[in-house]
């Protein structure tokens, strides 16, 4: 029997209680819940399509805002973005992360991260876009129908998980900003906060805060490209980026930056922050590439979680993490090896 | 026995035990099933760290007999090495084992590719011939050339500490104290040298 000794017990999350907009909304709320709960529940297709997972009873789910629960609960399994490869177990998808704000222990994140605030978000719209400004998540996020969609995620010290994701295409997004001509590339953000993130008080670590991710427009604008808001039929957890996170499956998992509060566009090559720290060691790119080694260690093969002891679970990595088909055309013609 | 021996004794079993502490936690969380979603590379790394400390401790045995008159300390100082060897031999077959699951292709490439694996394990054979004429009776027949051999331990750990700053990600606070306490256990010895 699994205990679960992660720190998760914290009785009422952050997320869980009723902010104040939505309480002074309280009675037009009702209304709204008692209009729609008055059709009859008949030839709802989209509810069909809403995935089930198992989640251990004694694991939190979290719930998010009031907000995103119905459009949480709306989403729709998109098939043809999805891998059917084993999930990794809820437990081992919310206490297994690399999110160095809250520690740069896998474990760290869910025991310093449950108190984490967000909810109200804003997320700043900036650079080469026709409407910039600062948005509310909620109205970010008004227009978008959610996606579960299932992805292999690749971390650069070699190993992966397969997640269900909740979210939409980045590419749906970018376009309501309407970026100009300019946008050659977009720079993502993630919040600072050195009260909430005890990891951005140290003084012996090497990333300058805040943390920094970038992708091409072409990158940004490609169909799997996923901003997520969810995994598993739920709200993002805070170790897992809450409430808006870049999800970019043919990269190495620190290109999907978290807890993102700025989208910036831009005619040159943005910072980001691994880049900065490495540069021989971490590229702008990050594919996914079995052929082209991190200095200190192989890429070829990669333990897929959850691996046994005896006998671990390696498998062969494949290029682009096995999403070839969908990106390898954005880099025809590039030199793999240099643009690693 | 008498109270003295006694006393000796019990501080002699406490210490043993001490030093076998971590390896039991260990053994605890993998029964419990409570070393998080990747156990192997936790095991791993536990193992490593412990292997370093114990090394290290090894090390402050002389100092602070010098330093502080801590002569008890000496009693114990096979005991911190065997156990530096034991865990370190532990953490190198738990890498081989959980980690690469003893794929011969995969371990070559990992020689050659992980140039901090290649110091690892130089180091862990800097300190085979050290683990093997702890005894006493090998400590007699060897005389002089004994401690010429157990010299050894001054290459193996700063291999160890190479090995160890080749795993900076973004954090070295860790390997910045361990690399401050060598360079001052190492340091000391240079200074005697000096002295003399």
């Amino acid at each position: 029997m699994k205990r679960y000794k992660t720190g998760i017990s914290q009785p009422i999350l952050p997320s869980e209680i009723t902010p104040e907009s939505v309480y002074r909304d309280r009675r037009r709320f009702m209304q709204a819940a008692l209009s729609v709960a008055a059709i009859p529940m008949v030839g709802f297709p989209s509810l069909a399509g809403a995935a089930e997972y198992d989640i251990p009873a004694d694991l939190p789910r979290y719930k998010g805002p009031l907000w995103l629960q119905q459009k949480l609960a709306d989403a729709v399994r998109n098939n043809d973005f999805s891998t059917s490869e084993a999930l990794a177990p809820y437990y081992d998808a919310i206490t297994h992360n690399n999110f160095y704000e809250f520690g740069t222990d896998k474990r760290d994140p869910v025991r310093n991260a449950q108190g984490f605030v967000t909810d109200p978000w804003k997320v700043e719209i900036s650079g080469e876009v026709a409407k910039p400004g600062s948005y509310n998540l909620e109205d970010i996020l008004a227009p978008h129908a959610l996606e579960d969609r299932v992805y292999r995620l690749r971390c650069v010290e070699a190993w992966s998980m397969v997640i269900p994701w909740l979210g939409f295409p980045l590419a749906d997004l970018i376009k309501r900003f309407e970026p100009t001509s300019k946008a050659k590339y977009v720079q993502f953000t993630t919040l600072m906060d050195k009260d909430q993130m005890p990891g951005q008080r140290g003084f012996f670590g090497t990333i300058k805060w805040p943390y920094v991710e970038g992708l091409r427009m072409d990158e940004a604008m490609n169909p799997l490209t996923l901003m997520a808001v969810g995994l598993y039929g739920n709200a993002l957890p805070p170790q897992n980026g809450a409430p808006l996170r870049l999800v970019v499956p043919w990269k190495y998992g620190f290109k999907s930056i978290k807890s993102i509060v700025r989208i910036h566009f831009s005619d040159t090559i943005p910072a980001t922050s691994w880049n900065d720290i490495a540069p021989d060691e971490y590229g702008f790119y990050a594919n996914v590439n079995p052929q082209v080694d991190h200095p200190r260690w192989s890429q070829a093969t990669e333990r897929r979680l959850p691996s046994s002891l005896l006998t671990p679970n390696i498998i062969d990595t494949l290029p682009f993490n096995g999403y070839a088909d969908q990106v390898a055309h954005l880099y025809r013609g590039m030199d793999l090896t240099k643009w690693f | 026995m008498t109270p003295v021996e006694r006393i000796g004794l019990i501080r002699w079993w406490l210490i043993f035990l001490l030093l076998l502490l971590p390896l039991g936690l260990l053994l605890e969380g993998l029964l419990t099933d409570d070393l998080g979603a990747d156990p192997a590379k936790y095991i791993v790394k536990e193992l490593g760290f412990w292997a370093l400390c114990w090394l290290w401790l090894t090390l402050a045995v002389t100092p602070s007999r010098k330093l502080f008159g801590w002569r008890w300390l000496a009693r114990y100082r096979r005991m911190f090495g065997l156990y530096a060897f034991f865990y370190g031999l532990l953490h190198l077959l738990a890498f081989a084992t959980f980690l690469l699951g003893w794929r011969w292709d995969i371990l070559i490439t990992e020689l050659t590719k992980r140039p901090y694996i290649v110091v690892g394990s130089v180091a862990l054979l800097l300190l085979l011939p050290l683990a093997v004429t702890s005894t006493q009776g090998m400590q007699r027949r060897l005389g002089k050339r004994w401690k010429k051999l157990h010299a050894l331990i001054y290459p193996a750990s700063l291999l160890v500490m190479l090995h160890f700053l080749w795993q900076i990600r973004a954090d070295f606070l860790q390997q910045l104290i361990f690399a401050i306490l060598l360079a001052l256990l190492l340091g000391y010895r240079l200074y005697l040298k000096r002295l003399s």
